[in-house]
This record gives structure tokens, sequence and C-alpha cells, in this order.
């Protein structure tokens, strides 16, 4: 937009135009972008219709969550909804297990009724909601009103506890408290007749004249902060560090709970997180000592000068190997072995070594003399670590979920150190990450939701279905979907279970196949599942379904595409270079899409 | 009218218990079997649970719980073979948790089995001429009878009567057979229920044969009862108790524990016509609203014993006469060797808590089987959780001695009376309904009560203690001297009071206290009775007589 066009549209005489330049000069960025948003109001109000205007619904609803474990919450949580209702009011109840916390600050008038079991302890369905609220993730919950009905048996020490503790973390949490929390021993009747009419009538009152609807407008935005990037990482803090591989399973898997910073990094389901891990401390003084070398010896490389210590912690691969290392010792020293891993002939030695070998195995196993600039110039430079996103924003908001496989192998009986994921496993809540966001275009839901959709993801490439499936969630996209998982025991490494066979109750999910490799005699694989679905797979793809594979790009990718080739030509009737165009032409219309790694 | 329970639909609607069972089965992405299969999967003998030890780890990784599944065998008056006994060792080695587990109901439970194995272990159990129909749920349970092995010729009559009223009680379906067995495919519609109806009964309804003098069988604690008359030695009939339950929920002042009223004498030809009904007045008039309410217990509480024999001497088509005399005097069970009136050879042993694994320091797993490789007579499980090695020929006798002590299966029954009797429930980890502790308890509190007794020399007496997880009473504890009943982890309600012979209700003396609590209750209780006690006079009668109780429920029984 030239000067010229924009001085014709604009709308200010000449001296408004200076009246308000004088006003701007005056201010800086931060009262800039206030005003923006200040004014942008007054001109959505004034733009407003004036006749009259139905309150949103979220504004009038009266929301009754419960959390029972014997049945009395619920039966009084009920009571209230039916009251409501019969007042007028726009009541809906819910178990608390039914509830999607993260939505907690989007209500405005909440009743709740807590009932108290065991030892204080809240009763099993509220206790998502009770880690949330007392969590680092726990919102401000400055819009919400509310007023607790606790439950419980006097006979016990802590009478009622969850319920207290309920109604103080809401209001420490900003909540405004409607009314006293209430009591109630095991004759619950005694005191929740009254509390249920004062409760009435509260909402009556909260919902009854048109509240003042408060305008809400987006600010312009500041001018964005660098971008984020794989050297302009951004320190994200760790909310959540959860094991969710069983205690006895063979492998430790984490789930990772990151704070993104609000509004910078837009992820899509698909995408993937780049992480920055240093290397271990031990791994490092492993290589020094094996070097000789002093770590505090400066090091100019590129132009950047660092004690070696910085340089092997923060700057160059210590644990993973690279040819380029290899070579580099070579060239150092007269090795016979070495030399053959670099002979045309020695790929397949050198690949394994590459695989199963640590800078420090190499560096034990074939000495040299080292000195400290030609060590770092020989190291690779280190990288981050890429793991698929496993939440959907518009699920967590601006939290991004990982699932993280903890490489945890062994060689000639010594513990490895410093795999990333180790690193990452090993971290406590609060710990801060560097990192910066992947894009993944080419794994993407499609835009169209009335497609179905078929996942398939063993293991960890499980991850991108999470938010996939939160996504379709979120968006009420009419597809199906069909996930289909694999593992080795149900009982230990079917990660997320509870939240899929929670979409599967719900009809989110469509169809949920599983494939545990030794849960019985013979082992069965994810691509054993498909065939065994050959038929409706087919079916799913003829009416234009997309599918998409994420995990394994060494055994499974391949022995999955196999499956989907013999599929394609069973059931669709074709020769092995037909089913080959077919499966071409699906990856043409990004309908088949592959995340392996 | 108030609606019935949910549970009466899921029956109703079952098409013979068969259910979704099948489909639940084989759903391969849970280790669960659907909600209303879970109770149907009752009625075939089979708990689903979990491990609480790990349920809160496992909601924390996003696992389900950890389901395993109990699974519990009919087995009337306790009795078993010892080819019977090496198949179910043989199944809990290879599919439960490696150990068996014996009831206060006389029978054998399996716990730790997945959903993929529930059907080999049923397959398994009726390889063995056994099975596990109706064995939980709202119908007639493991039928119970003295396990008394002095008078082994009215044992054995009152065993076949058990086993005979077990079977008139088994449902029609064939869906047992159908599901676990690959039976037959019900075509058209469900079989017909000709004593139980298409809901089954309104709860559990237990039913036991006494042999006085014992009363090991604590029969005022069961919904149907008989008591066994026995006159110039022979067995004339039976005095019928009815309406006897523990099962109680805290806080909920409508339910409450009850002793069975006697409530006449039938003849033994009139067994089965009586106890049916008994069964189908229940089945008829039992709460089916509220399933805190529904036991035989309150239908008599609510229209009277009258109405109640009225209604049966009706059904049977007879009239009971006048209860015979009868005594009780005791309800544990005798250990080490008798001589039974045939001369053969009994020898009970003492199973603490039931649990039959192998420890480091007694392996009882491994020492049972052995002797069930060399024992010719049969097992016999007793009502407090014990075996009794029966109809042992008296050269065999010096053999399964030395088995015993080679495999340390004695230590338990050298302990004090207390620790002897002593009867525990399942509870955690693997109840469902626990609240507290119990099994894995009872070492633990045996050992401070046995130290209260010693500092009060009074460790030889014989004193009745029980200890359950929850307040449904599986361990029978309101007729005990001592019960703890749990209440929330390491806290219990103290009852005191019951007489020893299982005719006497204890009475709440302590609400929710914990361990410490106790102990300074116990010992203060204690301590009065070493001072004041009477020449032989019990726990639980001295506490009475010197009015050291509240004034609660005082019912007992003649006996």
């Amino acid at each position: 937009m030239d000067n010229q066009s924009n001085a014709l549209r604009r709308p200010l005489d000449v001296g408004q135009q200076d009246q308000l330049l004088a006003l701007l000069a005056e201010m800086d960025p931060q009262a800039l972008n206030w005003v923006s948003g200040y004014v942008a109001g007054i001109a959505a109000e004034r733009s407003r219709p004036l006749a009259p205007r139905s309150l949103p619904e979220a504004a009038a609803r009266v929301l009754v969550l419960y959390a029972s474990q014997t049945g009395n919450g619920r039966r009084v949580a009920e009571r209230l909804g039916r009251s409501l209702e019969a007042a007028g009011l726009n009541a809906q109840v819910s178990t608390t297990a039914d509830f999607p916390c993260r939505r907690l600050n989007e209500e405005r008038i909440v009743y709740f009724v807590a009932s108290t079991h065991g030892d204080g302890d809240a009763p099993d369905d509220a206790r998502p909601l009770m880690d949330y609220l007392f969590s680092r993730q726990a919102p401000r919950l400055e819009n919400l009103t509310y007023a607790v009905l606790a439950l419980g048996d006097s006979s016990y020490p802590k009478f009622c506890e969850a319920g207290r503790r309920l109604d103080e973390r809401l209001a420490e949490l900003g909540a405004r408290r409607l009314a006293a929390r209430v009591d109630c021993d095991v004759d619950i009747e005694a005191k929740a007749s009254s509390w249920l009419e004062q409760s009435i009538s509260i909402a009556r009152a909260e919902t009854g004249g048109a509240a003042p609807r408060l305008t809400v407008v987006t600010p312009l935005r500041a001018a964005p902060a660098p971008t984020i990037s794989r050297d302009n990482p951004i320190e994200v803090e760790l909310f959540v560090n959860q094991r969710v591989s069983a205690r006895h399973a063979d492998h430790d898997v984490r789930h990772l709970e990151l704070a993104l910073p609000e509004g910078r990094m837009e992820y899509e389901p698909g995408d993937s997180l780049g992480i920055w891990v240093d290397n271990p401390a031990a791994a490092v003084k492993r290589v020094l000592e094996l070097c000789g070398l002093d770590p505090s010896t400066p090091v100019t490389v590129d132009g950047a000068t660092h004690p070696l210590r910085t340089w092997l912690t923060e700057r160059r691969e210590v644990t993973r190997l690279a040819r380029s290392f290899i070579e580099g010792l070579a060239s150092r020293a007269e090795h016979m072995e070495l030399r053959a891993w670099l002979a045309p002939g020695g790929i397949a030695e050198l690949r394994r070594a590459l695989k199963e070998l640590q800078v420090a195995d190499v560096l034990k196993r074939f000495p040299a003399t080292w000195d400290a600039e030609s060590l770092v110039r020989v190291l690779h430079p280190l990288s981050p670590r890429l793991y698929s996103i496993a939440s959907s924003r518009r699920e967590v908001g601006s939290e991004a979920h990982l699932t993280v496989g903890v490489v945890d192998y062994k060689q000639d009986g010594e513990a490895r150190m410093g795999a990333a994921s180790s690193q990452l496993s090993a971290l406590p809540a609060g710990s801060k990450l560097r990192a910066y966001l992947e894009p993944n275009p080419r794994f993407r839901l499609p835009a169209d939701g009335t497609r179905d959709v078929i996942m398939i993801g063993p293991g960890t490439g499980v991850a991108p279905f999470r938010g996939f499936l939160q996504a379709r969630m979120a968006d009420g996209a009419p597809g199906r979907n069909w996930l289909i998982f694999g593992g080795r025991h149900r009982e230990s490494d079917f990660l997320y279970q509870v939240e899929w066979l929670n979409a599967q109750k719900k009809k989110h999910l469509h169809r949920l196949d599983v494939a545990f490799s030794r849960d019985q005699a013979h082992k069965i694989y994810v691509q054993d599942r498909m065939r065994e679905q050959g038929a409706e797979l087919f079916a799913w793809l003829e009416g234009g379904a997309h599918l998409y594979v994420c995990g394994d790009a060494e055994h499974m990718a391949p022995d999955v595409e196999c499956a989907l080739l013999d599929i394609i030509a069973e059931h669709g009737k074709r020769s092995a270079d037909a089913a080959r165009e077919y499966l071409a032409e699906l990856l043409a219309q990004r309908r088949y899409a592959r995340d392996i790694y | 009218m108030a609606t019935l329970s949910p549970i009466e639909a899921v029956k109703a609607h079952s098409r013979g218990l068969r259910g979704t069972l099948v489909e639940s089965l084989t759903d391969a992405p849970t280790g669960s079997l659907r909600e209303q299969d879970q109770h149907l999967l009752r009625l075939h003998g089979s708990y689903q649970q979990d491990d609480r030890d790990v349920r809160e780890e496992r909601r924390l990784q996003k696992l389900e719980p950890q389901w395993r599944f109990m699974v519990r065998v009919r087995l009337p008056a306790g009795v078993c073979t010892p080819a019977q006994w090496l198949a179910l060792d043989a199944l809990a080695t290879g599919l439960g948790n490696s150990s068996l587990r014996l009831t206060t109901r006389q029978t054998f439970q399996f716990h730790g089995i997945i959903k993929h194995d529930l059907k080999p272990v049923m397959q398994q159990i009726n390889a063995a001429l056994l099975d596990t129909i109706a064995t939980c749920g709202d119908v007639n349970r493991n039928v119970m009878a003295s396990s008394n092995p002095i008078e082994s010729p009215a044992h054995a009559q009152i065993a076949e009567c058990a086993r005979r009223l077990s079977e008139h009680f088994l449902p029609h379906t064939r869906a047992y057979h159908e599901i676990w067995l690959d039976g037959e495919k019900l075509s058209g519609s469900p079989e017909l229920e000709p004593i139980y109806g298409a809901s089954y009964l309104p709860r559990k309804f237990k039913a036991a044969i006494a042999l006085p003098p014992s009363n090991d069988v604590d029969i005022f604690t069961q919904d149907l009862g008989f008591i066994a008359i026995i006159e110039e030695g022979r067995l004339v009939g039976f005095n019928l108790t009815v309406g006897g339950g523990m099962g109680v929920t805290h806080g909920d002042a409508a339910t409450n524990p009850r002793l069975a009223d006697v409530a006449g004498f039938l003849p033994v030809e009139a067994l089965l016509s009586v106890a049916e009904a008994v069964v189908t007045t229940q089945r008829d008039f039992g709460d089916r609203t509220n399933r805190k309410h529904a036991r035989l217990k309150y239908t008599i509480e609510e229209r009277g014993l009258a109405w109640l024999i009225g209604e049966v001497e009706n059904r049977a088509g007879l009239k009971l006469s006048p209860a015979r005399a009868f005594h009780f005097d005791g309800n544990g069970d005798r250990f080490g060797w008798l001589r039974a009136l045939d001369g053969t050879w009994h020898r009970t042993l003492r199973i603490r808590a039931g649990r039959i694994a192998d420890r480091p320091d007694a392996p009882l797993l491994t020492g049972l089987r052995t002797i069930a490789r060399i024992h010719r007579g049969d097992f016999r499980l007793t009502p407090n959780q014990n075996v009794t090695i029966a109809g042992v020929d008296i050269e065999d006798r010096r053999r399964i001695d030395s088995f015993i002590a080679h495999f340390g299966m004695d230590e338990a029954e050298r302990g004090t009376p207390v620790s002897r009797d002593a009867l525990a429930c399942v509870a955690l980890p693997t109840c469902a309904l626990a609240m507290a502790e119990a099994e894995r308890y009872l070492p633990q509190l045996l050992s401070h009560v046995d130290a209260i007794l010693v500092r009060h020399v009074l460790q030889s007496e014989p004193l009745i203690l029980r200890i359950t997880g929850c307040p449904n009473g599986c361990a029978r504890p309101y007729v005990a001297e001592v019960a703890l009943v749990g209440k929330a982890l390491g806290r219990y309600n103290l009852h005191v009071g019951g007489d020893g012979r299982g005719a006497r209700l204890n009475v709440l003396y302590r609400e929710n206290i914990d361990e410490a609590a106790f102990l300074k209750e116990f010992d203060a209780l204690v301590g009065a009775w070493a001072a004041e006690r009477g020449v032989g006079e019990r726990f639980g009668d001295f506490l009475w007589r010197t009015q050291r109780l509240p004034l609660a429920g005082s019912a007992h029984r003649a006996a």
C-alpha cells in the first residue's frame, strides 16, 4: 500500500490526524499496543446493532460438576441440576471425570459437589481435575464464580478435606466464591437442602439480568520478537515429566508437557519440536580423560572461542558417532580395523559401529594423540533432537506435549550415557529446555474434516496421532478415525491407553486395533493387523481416507508399506505394479504420509 | 414405587447370564470386561479386580488399571480329592499368582488371572471335575458344612447334603458351558430358571450346615442354615436357621449385621423343599431396589419371622416342628491328629489367612502338593481358612508328618490360640471394596496382640480375632470376640464382645482408630480381663458380664 492510496482512504481530517499523531508521539510501544486494542474495542461496540442481544451461551450456563465415589455426590448434583432447570436456568450436570479440565477457565458459574473418601482423598473421578488445579499448569480463574458443597464422614479425621482443598484452591486461582462452602456429614440432607436452595437463588441473580458483556478484542500484536529457530531456540519450561510405560515395561517412555510462549510457536499436529540437550558432564569428562586434555583450554574454531569443556558440552556430539570423526581419527592413528571400516567393503562394519558405539568407545579402542583444537574440529557439531508433538493446541492451548522413548542401551556391560532422551527423562518439572518449532507440512490432517483418517503408529510413533485425534475432536470433524497401535505388551506398553479407550467409548475413535508382539506365543505386528483388516482398510482408502504412518524407519515402515501394497493388490484386484501406482497416487495426493525416523 | 437397582436390569436382559461376555473377552485393547459383563461374570464364579498397589501409578501413566480376575471354585462342604488339589495347584502356578487362597466359605480362590487366561482357567477347572458356577453374584453361593472330622459318618452325610443343596440351586442356564467350555451355542430363547427366574436373587445368598458341637460354619451368620440334629448316632433332621448376615455399610444406619433366627425343625427328607421355599421367598420378597438392603435378613426384619415361617411352610407344604435341642462349644478348628469314629485319622493344618504360597520359611504350596501326591484320603477346607488332611490310614501318618515337618507346615499351628483362630479377608491390594489392609497386616497385628496377651499372661487362652478390610464382613467379623473392620488405610472400627461360639454379635467399641489406639484399648481391656475374670471365662463373656460394653444391639442366640 503506497502513501497516496493510504492518504485517500484515511478517514481523518488533517486536524484530527495532527492531534492523534501528537498524542501517539508520547507513547511507548506498550501503550501503543494497548491503545490499538482499546480503539478496536470501541469500534466493535459502535458497529454492533442496537437490538437486544441474547447472552452468549457460556455466560448463561450454570455448570454442576460432581465427584462421587458412592453415588451420593451424583444424586445431589443431579438434584441441583433439575432444580436449576426448573428455575428456568441453563444447567448442565457433569462428573469431573468427563469434564475437560482445561476448559474450566471458560466457565462462568460452576457448582461443585465434592465428596471425600479414605484419608481425606478426592474420589478417583476428581483426581485429574485436582491434579490439574494443583499443578503448574493451573490457570487463572478470574472469570469463574463458584460454590462448593463438600460431602464427607465426620468420623474420619480429614472430614470433607477434598471439598475444602478444592474450595481454597479455586479462590487462590482467582475465582470468586458465590457462597461459603458447606460441609455435609453422612446425613447429607440436613445441610444439602438449604445449600441447594441458596445456590438456585444465587444462580438466578448471577444470570438473571443481562450481564454487561465484556468487549473482547484482540489487540494488535507487539512487534514480533526475533524468530525462534533452530539456531535461535527459546527457553521453555517443562511442566510435566510423566512415565507412561508401566513399571515392568521393557522401555521407559516419557510424556512431557512443555509451556510454549503464547502466540510464538503455533504448531499444528504433525509438527515436531526440536530440543537442544547438553551432553552429560560424565560423557564430556570421559572424552577429556581419554584424550588427556585440559577442559579449560580455550579453543577457537570458525571464529568462536570457548573453553574446550564448553565446546564438548554444548557444541559437539560426544555420544553419537559420525563418519567424519572416524575419518579424523583414522588420519591421526594407524589402526588396521579403523582403515577397514572406511574401506569400500567395510560399510556394514562401519554402520554397526555408528549405531552401537559412542565417541568414548572409539577413543578408548583406538588411542591417538590429540590437541584440543583438532578434537573440536573433527567432532560432529551437536544437533538438536526432534520429537513429534503429541498434542493439539485446540486441546492444550499453548502447551506442547511430547512422547519420548528413552534410549537406554548397554555396550560391553557398561551403561551408555548421554542419549538426549535419557537426559530428558531425568529432568524434574520446572526445568528449562531450549526448543524451537520444526514444522512438518507434509504430515498434516486433511483440511477436509469429513475425510476418514487411518493412523498407524506403534510405540512412540503414536505421538502425532494423539495430537491428530485431539484436533479432530476439537474441530468436531465428522470423518472417522482409525488407530492401529503396536507394542510389546498391552499391560505395560500401550501408550495413552486410557485416552484411546475413552475416545473409543465416546465414538471419537471409530476403530482401534492393537498388535502386542509378546502377549502370545507368536509375534503379531501392526502390519499383521492391517492384513487382517485388509478389506476394511482398502474400503476406507477407496472412500478417500488419508493414511499416516509414524515411527521406526528401519523395519516398521517398510513392513507396513509392503502390507499396504499387498492389501491394495488383493482387495483392489490389481497387479503388483498397479498397486504401486495406486500408492504413488495416494502419496501425490498427500493421502499417504509418513513421519519415520 | 422405588426403582429397581440397575443391576436388576443387567441380570434380566442378560439372556441367561450371557450378556456380551464373548465379545468382552475378545476385546483386545483392554484387559477389562464391559461394565455389564463384569456383573454377569460374577455368577460364573469370577470377579474383575485390579492391583490397587499400582492403581494410582498407572492412572498417572495413562494406563488402565492392572485388571486381574479372581476365580472361585464351587466346592460344597470344602471337600476335594488329592487329584483335584494337584490340578488346582498346577493352575495357580501356571496361570495365577502362584498361590491358592482358602476362603472363609471353604473353597479355593485364584488371584491374578488375566482376561486372556480366563477361559483356559475355566477349562482346566472343568478338567478336574470341578466348576465355578454361582460362586459369586446374586445366587446361592458355595454351600458350607462343618468340617468336623470326629463325627466322620455324620460328616459324610452333611457333606452330601451340602452337595445336594449346591446342585439343586445351580442356575439352569447353559451359558457357562457355552462361553467357557465351547458348548453348543444357544439357539432361540434362553433357558428358563425354575428356581431363580430371569433376575436371579436380589443379592448374594449364603447357606451352610452345622454339625454341633462345632459351629465352625458360623451358622448364625448365614442367610440359610441347617443345624444337624444327631440322635443315637443317626442324622434325624435339622433345625432351620434364617436371616443371618454380616454385611453393613459404614455410616448407613439402615444396615446392620444380624444373627439368624432358629425357625424350627425339619426331617432330613424335607431339606431341599424347605431350602427352596426359603430361596424363592427371598426371590419374591427381597428388596430389589437397594442392594445394601437386599439380603434375607432385611426381608425378615421388615416382615417378621412368623410371616417368613408361614411363607416357607406354604411353599414347602409342611409344618416345621419345634426346634430340637443343640449345643455349640466353639467356632474354631481343632489342630493336630484326631482319630475319627470310623478309625481314620485327620490332621488340620493352620493356614494363616488361608494363603497357600511358597514363603521362604514355609513353602506351603510345595508342601501340600507333595502330600497330595501320596495322600489316599481327601482334603477338607475348613470355614476357618485351614485345611484338613482327612481320612488318613494309621500307616500313612508318619510319612505325612515328615512332610509337614520338612516343609515347615506346622509352624503356624504352634502359635497362640488367638493366632491360630484369627481370620482375615483378602483386602488390599486385590479386593476392590477394601478400605484398609487385612490379610497383609494380619501377621503384624497378631505379633502386637500376642505381646499384650503375654504381658497379662493370657497367651494360652482362646480368643477369636478377625479383621476385614471393609464392613461387608467376608471374615464374619461381627461374631468375633475382637474384630477390626477397615475404614481407611490404617484405620479401623473396633468391635468386641462376641462369645467365641458364633452365637452373639459383638458391639462397636471404638470408631475409626489407628493401630496405636487399638493396642492401647485392647491392652486396657485385656488388663481388666486378667484381673477380674472368672475361672475359664472368655474375653467376650467377661466384657458382657462386667458391663464394659455400650448397650448396642445385644443380639445373641441360645447355643
